[in-house]
């Protein structure tokens, strides 16, 4: 197979990786938070699609939007029980729940759905376009589509609204923005919310194109998307995109020239070349340090 | 009365050492005592070794977490390298070497230095960066040391050792035999870690962080912690005091591999992956930052917490993250704190009129 | 400062409480047997680890399940009454160490093993010092038998399964250039591998390429596949569970490739996970010892129950554990285990010599007997998916 073949399927895993890294880096962005739940929240998603979509045989946008409201809630409710309370505690014990948070998630859905994995139906056809021995998965094609959406709607949201400026106002300086007559509070909790129905997508898609389905499917898709986020420069949304196919390309890369082996390896490998060279990753801005 | 007032004049850091060397000493009496006395559960028997491994892991993070002040999410990466050349070391030394408690000092030793050797390494490129980005690749080389660990074959062949990446390659004669197996690790280990290894590592390692704390350098990394900026206009050298720190840090969690391994009859890499490294972050963050006493009771804490929960059957681990949860709420809730610094700030002020009160 | 004493008085309080709790014998059966038999009847308190959460759960839950129905059964028949304690590993042979302990502290008489092959070496290695009597369903790796007289496998051999594999495709002229895909994290997947190389390259067969993957990337196998294919391997050999075959079989499906794929025991359960288009499997050969499609009325009973009571249909492992309580009784009834004059070394010694001469037939082979190794003799099945349900070739 081609070089460019490989740097299709390259693309094609990156795009997932893509689009569970738009979720980490808004809530990061925004709540200076690392929500290491997040792939857990994907997971929930992708279980909710598969009942509603393949168990009880719904439309699949219906079962979309359902997977999104379970996740939004899902969201909300987290952000008011573990995380709110936690506001002026040091980063470090955020971090702590929201991996307690993690463990919760996946051992109530191993309660719930058993460990048994469920294969996912796709709601797009397992099918390929083919360009003239390129060969593109439609999964692909969507996939990335709903990224570039996903990261204009949410750039303009962040841009022109009022509540994205009120949630640029509050990534900046809480305080300040506190004095602005800012609600830091509600902001940062529909910056949850938002984040969360994003996971809802993203469980989708990531089961769309590898279609096992078990308690754990969010958990190591969740640190990747985490190393493509920080890669593109953490709290950037473009720069999400950017990393998240960055690094799906150089994985795939890795285990087409180098070893399947240690294609892990390689990854980080680039991942720690590219932070030394660039310290805010590959779009991330340079916080001005103050003195 | 001498000695009383000798505790009464020194310091409350100092006090507070006293007490944490104390408070383990004591535990270690009561559990030894209780061990030779066969009154121990085999469940409490078979957790005081990898308790042990775990405070002096905690203990070893919380001098980059708390007094370094940077988060590190790679830290199982160097007690697996402590891990394996530990293990491999007192499997080698199997058949010419009886005493099996040189071979654990042995083998504890190599385990230490070779942790020291990466994380000097790594500590090189990592150490200039910050924050969050300092965390990542942290966390980059704890799996990077994990994929590479994974796949080494070692094996010693008549008074040779062989080694091999990826395959095994190592062509051993019929006498040889094979230490590491990539994947399946090193097997057929022999269990020669003891508690009272445990327990002096724990004791080694308290008395490095106080006097590393309480040195030059302690003081110069934690002004470097506390302002960045203000300490590099002074002069210190942050990079150097950094470095020798995260030395001295993956070097006690290589001794804690080292200990941890030769305590199972059988030890693999992908044991060594990031859920170890949070587990151990867990205790820290648990037990305070910068706390020694602190991240010793919630290493041993959280390490028994799991076990105690089987009479929960399913509901084990969906306890475990509820308890997580609720400690990190609890701990920080704000109307506790207050209701805690009120009480303190009542006993600083009847203590302060005592005082004032006796020197009159 | 007062809160860090806060802290550290708050832990301690936790500590003494976990440790009360340790000791307080908190580890109650999972399933109690039925009381009110009658008065002096023997019963054997069976321990067993196993991932029953975490990633590999599915495992652990499929042995635990099976293993219940057959604990059921066999209490519901009046004669040895079984009680049996499952405790989690969570496949890590650090906690796989903790659950045997607390099996210990609970009083077992003799264990159904581990689930899983790097716990299981721990245990093995403890209940063979400990003299406790200890039989496997499904660890293969040979390093949980080796040099240990009381410690069986229900399952095959790693080697037996990469070196059966080999040879198999070798008699049968499957394929002539092979390509393998493993697990190189794995120590299942590695030990069958390294078996089916050497075997492989004894028989001379070509391998013409191998690809591997880790946890950390079980998830996109578009590389290995398309390596496989440029390298024109027209068999690929995967020695791996069923969740990652199942997504290597789809994604091999979307590019249009399809050569012969060769699965070994753990395999099996691939046609039977929910939502799972079994017309991706048709033509995968798989060494198995069990079939849920299976028409012994021995089999039809177990998947009966095993459907009205978990919802699902069993897999190996499942039936694996269904054995392994059957070989026990029958071992234990023939040898007059007594655990109220034996203690559990002498149980041992005596469930050894049974087991080493006995012939057991159960869901996963007929008359199985078990060597002084402690591997079992029965006959890998190699069946063909065909429509859906596997054929025997």
């Amino acid at each position: 197979m081609s070089f460019l073949n490989y740097l299709v399927s390259g693309l094609s895993l990156g795009s997932v990786y893509a689009i569970i890294a738009l979720g980490y880096t808004m809530v990061y962005g925004i709540a200076k938070m690392l929500n290491f739940a997040h792939g857990d929240v994907i997971m929930v998603g992708a279980y909710v699609c598969f009942f509603a979509f393949t168990r009880y045989g719904l439309n699949p946008f219906i079962s979309v939007i359902l997977a999104m409201l379970v996740c939004t809630c899902l969201g909300i409710v987290i952000e008011k029980l573990a995380y709110k309370p936690l506001r002026a505690a040091p980063s470090l014990a955020v971090l702590i729940t929201a991996i307690g948070v993690s463990y919760l998630l996946q051992n109530l859905a191993l309660l719930f759905w058993s460990s048994n994995p469920k294969v996912f139906n796709s709601i797009i056809p397992n099918k390929s376009l083919d360009l003239g021995g390129l060969t593109v998965s439609y999964i692909t094609l969507f996939t990335i589509a709903v990224c570039i959406v996903i990261m204009i709607v949410l750039t303009t949201f962040i841009n022109k609204t009022k509540l994205g400026k009120a949630m640029r106002a509050v990534s900046e300086d809480k305080g300040a923005a506190q004095l602005m007559g800012i609600d830091v509070n509600t902001t940062i909790s529909v910056t949850f919310a938002i984040g969360s129905g994003l996971a809802a997508i993203a469980g989708v898609l990531l089961c769309s194109a590898y279609p096992n389905l078990t308690p754990t499917t969010g958990s190591m898709p969740g640190i990747k998307a985490f190393t493509a986020a920080v890669f593109g420069g953490i709290g950037s949304i473009p720069g999400a995109f950017l990393g998240g196919l960055m690094l799906g390309v150089i994985e795939n890369l890795a285990k087409a020239y180098i070893s399947t082996q240690i294609s892990d390896a390689i990854v980080f490998g680039v991942l720690i070349i590219v932070l030394l060279v660039k310290p805010a990753g590959l779009l991330g801005k340079r916080a001005q340090e103050k003195v | 009365m001498r000695a009383m007032n000798k505790l009464k004049g020194l310091n409350r850091t100092a006090r507070k050492n006293y007490l944490t060397y104390a408070l383990v000493i004591a535990a270690y009496i009561i559990l030894e005592a209780m061990m030779r006395g066969g009154g121990m559960k085999a469940a409490t028997k078979g957790m005081l070794v990898p308790i042990c491994a775990y405070i002096v892991m905690a203990l070893s993070l919380n001098l980059t977490v708390g007094v370094m002040g940077e988060l590190s999410l790679g830290h199982a990466g160097f007690m697996s390298v402590g891990a394996f050349c530990g293990t491999a070391a007192t499997m080698c030394l199997r058949d010419s070497m009886p005493s099996a408690g040189l071979r654990l000092f042995i083998g504890i030793v190599i385990g230490a230095v070779a942790a020291a050797i990466i994380g000097f390494l790594i500590g090189i490129p990592v150490l200039r960066l910050r924050g969050d980005y300092l965390a990542i690749v942290t966390l980059a080389f704890g799996e990077i040391i994990k994929s590479l660990v994974g796949n080494v074959y070692m094996g010693i062949d008549q008074g040779h050792l062989k080694f091999s990446m990826f395959t095994n390659e190592l062509n051993m004669s019929p006498e040889g035999k094979i230490i590491i197996e990539g994947a399946m690790g090193i097997r057929s280990i022999p269990k020669i870690a003891t508690f009272t290894a445990g327990f002096i590592l724990i004791m080694i390692s308290l008395v490095v962080i106080f006097h590393m704390v309480g040195s030059r350098t302690g003081r110069a990394i934690m002004a470097i912690r506390d302002n960045y900026i203000a300490a590099e206009s002074i002069g210190i050298p942050a990079f150097k005091y950094k470095i020798t720190a995260f030395t001295i840090s993956a070097a006690m969690a290589g001794a804690a591999g080292a200990l941890f391994g030769n305590n199972y009859s059988s030890l693999i890499a992908s044991k060594f992956n990031i859920d170890t490294s949070i587990l151990v972050l867990v205790f820290v963050v648990l037990g305070g930052q910068g706390n020694m006493l602190g991240s010793i009771i919630a290493a041993a804490a959280l390490t028994i917490l799991p076990e105690a929960l089987r009479g929960f059957a399913d509901y084990r681990m969906l306890m475990y993250a509820v308890i997580l949860i609720a400690v990190m709420l609890i701990s920080n809730n704000a109307k506790i704190k207050d209701i805690l610094k009120n009480i303190a700030e009542k006993r600083t002020a009847k203590q302060l009129a005592k005082g004032g009160a006796s020197d009159e | 400062m007062n809160m860090k004493k806060f802290f550290a008085i708050f832990l301690a309080a936790m500590m003494i409480f976990s440790l009360a709790a340790c000791s307080g014998g908190s580890t109650e059966p999972a399933q109690p047997a039925d009381g009110g038999e009658s008065e002096g009847a023997v019963t054997i308190k069976i321990g067993a680890t196993g991932p029953l959460t975490g990633g590999a759960a599915i495992y652990g839950q499929a042995v635990k399940n099976g293993a219940e129905i057959a604990v059921e059964e066999v209490n519901a028949m009046g004669g040895i009454q079984f009680e049996f304690n499952m405790q989690d590993d969570t496949h890590d042979p650090e906690k796989a160490e903790n659950a045997y302990n607390a099996l210990v502290d609970w009083g077992m008489d003799m264990m159904m093993g581990t689930v899983t092959s790097a716990p299981a070496e721990v245990t093995s290695a403890d209940a063979y010092a400990d003299r406790y009597f200890f039989l496997t369903p499904s660890a293969s790796s040979t390093n949980v038998i080796d040099g240990k007289d009381n410690v069986f496998q229900m399952c095959f051999t790693d080697p037996n399964q990469g070196t059966g594999s080999a040879t198999y495709i070798s008699e049968k002229n499957l394929g002539s250039k092979i390509a393998i895909i493993w697990k190189n994290d794995d120590s299942y997947s590695t030990g069958i591998r390294n078996t089916f190389v050497e075997q492989a390259a004894a028989l001379g067969l070509e391998i013409v390429t191998e690809e591997t993957f880790t946890e950390a990337t079980k998830t996109d196998f578009s590389v290995q596949i398309s390596k496989c294919q440029e390298a024109g391997a027209d068999l690929v050999f995967l020695p791996m569970y069923y969740e990652p075959a199942s997504l290597i079989l789809n994604q091999a499906n979307a590019v249009g490739y399809a050569p012969t794929w060769f699965g070994v025991d753990g395999m099996d359960g691939i046609l039977t996970m929910e939502g799972f288009d079994t017309s991706l499997a048709e033509g995968v050969i798989v060494l198995t010892p069990y079939s849920a499609d299976d028409s012994s009325a021995l089999n039809q009973n177990f998947v009966k129950k095993y459907q009205d009571k978990f919802g699902e249909v069993p897999n190996q492992f499942a039936a694996d554990g269904y054995d392994c309580i059957y070989a026990m009784y029958k071992a234990a009834t023939e040898a007059g285990i007594d655990p109220a004059s034996m203690d559990h070394s002498a149980i041992c010694d005596a469930m050894v010599a049974k087991f080493t001469s006995m012939t057991f037939d159960g869901l996963t082979g007929a008359s199985m007997t078990w060597g002084k190794d402690g591997t079992v003799s029965k006959l890998p099945n190699a069946v063909v998916i065909q429509n859906g349900v596997y054929v025997g070739m």
